[in-house]
């Protein structure tokens, strides 16, 4: 009894507490066990996930409103996806998309690792600044995209008047979330005072993962810190970093909820980013056919990308 | 067997509890309960309120779903594109009736009008053809006009009535400072108050609408366009749009509404609509504020700037017309209800003449020739007058069922043209009549 192993500790109580179930149960071979217990998952997955999929990749062939049910639905072939690729306000969101999505994932990263770096030298306290350091990205996005819309208020906005104070500037001369040239860069600011400290986690689990003895053969080598940092810390926190940047590429590539709540894609369409376009185009035009397309297109996109970076994470991590 | 026991024993008090509790109900709750969906703000207070007499009356007990004017185009369609029968009655925006009509979301009320001799003969002919009408100006009524409303403007009264800028106004422009009668003497106003020092704190010239999300943009600029000589198309070729919503008037209109903008409204509102408009306006930043009628009564009301600080005016006229954008609602009853019974005789009951001036004297804004027509209308309120005139001047948006997408094509040409400084107004109006072409082409429509 003793050397049974845990999982069959647990079989055989539970064959002792429902014997009707044990020998129903025993009547059936390892893969027929293994189906009846990956298929509700299975199902699941097939219900909300490949279905919606398909289903709106069928869709993107076709006319179909969604507020219109009862308008026979035509077969249009790949007339929405020549439309979007062609359509300059669609490669206008997507340079607004790219533009959030590069400099965001480059302030997080350098941030988060100089943070994760910081926080890695276990100073006093260190544990009580990690949690602060936390705090934002513990934060709903709605919450985040309301309260600096208060922060970025030019007359009784806070952050105009930490500019003010430290550039001499008037606090109502300049308008972050209504100045063409100024929005882009106060939803690269929001995201990234959130998002930092998800970067810092990740990097700081990286650091964590260094053995102290590779440290200490380079000490004895005579190594110098920056020499050590260069050769040790970023090449085995790089595979960290680059984890990092893919889980903040893809999250920010499809961002909504905090730009939406802070400009409204505005002014005019300058933060206007792919999902705002795409929400707009389904949901307020209700042209389920063409939003559908966009959403595949956006879908492969990230897709692809995310594919051609994951393979390149594996080359880094079998180094 | 012991918990076989406590079992037994705890389902018969939850049985007892229920009976007392069944006991113990309003006699309506055990009747017909009917829901009625409309936007969350100060006449839909008075909505609930004045709804506790067809409760007290029918036995019919009324729930109310509201939600914010910046969701409730989003949440609502929603509703009814999805068949969702959460609605029995809806307050919809004026625009949807043509979507809801040709989709079969609203109950056609032709036939129950008839019957229980409501006519749209009563009602003020724009709220009819705005709110009920689809297609416009053809007897087929989707629903029956139920929260007439209109933009108007609000001014500081007593900023208006001060000796110092009095003096200062006459010497800078020549003339008394008071209601302006055209949109350049609006210009001016905001002008003169943009930046000034009163009682010691700096305020603005206007609040306007700004706002890129939903609509506020175009409810905004639409009452400088109509009054420079916009129009949607051809009155004599329906959906023939060249030379009339980009006509070199309809250009000047849309420059002058820019130049407001940046002249003379308050920093950082690149993006107000109604409820920025009532911050700034009730946090006395500034002299005007451009704002639908439904908000007047609470504006009215406010212990700061309400009473004799307020004073209220129309749409100024422009240099080819005076005119007004069109708010307000008509009530349906969904098609999808499973209470269309009870839901109709709402409707009725909110038709009669009683129950309609109620609603005028509670916050609501009565359609009713009855209450509209009454000599002592005027009177009634400091604002009743100006309502009264602007709905006979209102002109209303595209409510084609397309008209989501001629929306958001106008916000976006607009606001890009207004607060993002993309090029110029003659490229945004040529622009909005391609848009809007490619919208009718794929709706199928000929012009």
């Amino acid at each position: 009894m003793n050397e049974l192993s845990a999982s069959s500790r647990i079989t055989y109580r539970a064959v002792m507490v429902r014997p009707s179930v044990a020998r129903r149960v025993r009547g059936l071979s390892d893969k027929t066990l293994a189906w009846l217990f990956i298929t509700p998952t299975i199902v699941l997955l097939l219900a909300i996930n490949i279905f919606p999929l398909l289903w709106t990749i069928y869709l993107s062939f076709t006319n179909y409103r969604a507020n219109r049910a009862n308008v026979p639905t035509i077969w249009l072939g790949a007339d929405w996806y020549q439309s979007i690729l062609t359509d300059p306000d669609i490669w206008a969101a997507m340079q607004v998309t790219a533009h959030f999505v590069i400099w965001t994932v480059v302030i997080e990263t350098v941030l988060g690792f100089g943070l994760a770096y910081l926080i890695d030298k276990k100073f006093r306290g260190h544990g009580m600044w990690t949690t602060i350091i936390l705090l934002p990205m513990m934060l709903s996005p709605a919450v985040v995209g309301n309260f600096w819309t208060f922060l970025y208020q030019p007359q009784i906005g806070l952050f105009n008047y930490v500019v003010a104070f430290f550039t001499g500037r008037a606090a109502s001369s300049f308008q972050m979330l209504g100045d063409v040239t100024l929005s882009p860069w106060a939803i690269v600011i929001v995201d990234a005072w959130m998002w930092t400290p998800y970067v810092m986690l990740i990097c700081l689990a990286g650091l964590r993962s260094i053995p102290d003895y590779i440290y200490e053969a380079a000490e004895v080598d005579r190594a110098s810190k920056w020499r050590q940092f260069w050769s040790i810390t970023l090449p085995m926190a790089l595979p960290f970093i680059m984890l990092a940047v893919l889980f903040r590429g893809i999250e920010n590539f499809k961002m909504f909820d905090m730009v939406n709540l802070l400009t409204g894609g505005g002014p005019g369409s300058t933060t206007e980013v792919a999902s705002i376009t795409l929400k707009r185009a389904a949901f307020e035009s209700w042209r389920t056919g063409y939003s559908s397309a966009f959403a595949i297109i956006l879908f492969v996109t990230v897709f692809g990308l995310a594919n051609i970076y994951v393979k390149a994470l594996n080359r880094v991590k079998s180094r | 067997m012991k918990r076989t026991k406590t079992l037994v024993v705890a389902c018969a008090a939850v049985a007892a509890a229920l009976s007392v509790g069944a006991g113990t109900t309003p006699a309506h709750a055990q009747g017909k309960t009917i829901t009625l969906c409309w936007a969350a703000w100060d006449p839909a207070n008075a909505l609930v309120e004045l709804s506790k007499d067809f409760t007290a009356k029918s036995g019919i007990g009324m729930k109310f779903e509201f939600v914010p004017w910046t969701n409730y185009a989003d949440r609502f369609l929603n509703e009814l594109n999805s068949h969702g029968s959460l609605c029995d009655l809806i307050i919809g925006d004026s625009q949807w009736i043509g979507g809801a009509a040709e989709n079969g979301q609203y109950v056609k009320l032709n036939d129950f009008f008839k019957k229980e001799g409501i006519s749209m003969d009563d009602y003020m002919p724009a709220t009819v053809v705005g709110y009920s009408e689809w297609p416009k100006n053809t007897p087929n009524y989707w629903a029956l006009p139920a929260m007439g409303d209109a933009v108007g403007w609000t001014y500081r009264k007593d900023w208006f009535a001060r000796p110092d800028v009095q003096k200062d106004f006459k010497a800078k422009y020549g003339r008394e400072i008071g209601v302006p009668k055209t949109l350049a003497e609006l210009k001016d106003i905001a002008q003169f108050f943009q930046g000034r020092e009163i009682d010691g704190k700096k305020v603005y010239g206007a609040s306007i609408y700004t706002e890129r999300g939903s609509e506020g943009i175009t409810m905004g600029v639409s009452n400088y366009l109509y009054d420079y000589g916009f129009k949607y198309d051809d009155p004599k070729k329906p959906y023939a749009m060249d030379g009339f919503v980009n006509s070199a008037n309809a250009v000047k209109g849309l420059e002058a509404y820019k130049e407001l903008y940046k002249c003379c409204t308050p920093p950082g509102a690149s993006n107000s609509y109604m409820s920025e408009g009532l911050d700034a306006f009730k946090s006395g930043q500034v002299a005007l504020q451009m704002n639908f009628f439904a908000f007047f009564p609470g504006l009215y009301k406010d212990p700061n700037v309400g009473g004799d600080k307020i004073g209220f005016f129309v749409n100024p006229a422009g240099p080819a017309a005076q005119a007004t954008q069109l708010g307000g609602q008509g009530i349906s009853v969904v098609s999808y209800s499973k209470n269309q019974a009870e839901a109709l005789q709402y409707i009725k009951w909110f038709s009669g003449g009683d129950v309609q001036k109620k609603w005028w004297a509670l916050g609501g804004y009565s359609c009713a020739k009855s209450v509209l027509n009454d000599p002592s209308f005027p009177g009634s309120a400091p604002f009743a007058k100006e309502f009264l005139q602007s709905m006979g001047m209102v002109v209303d948006f595209w409510a084609e069922p397309s008209y989501a997408q001629l929306l958001q094509a106008e916000q976006k040409r607009v606001h890009d043209y207004v607060v993002a400084d993309k090029g110029t107004a003659q490229e945004a109006l040529d622009g909005l009549v391609k848009d809007w072409k490619a919208i009718f082409k794929e709706e199928g429509k000929k012009f």
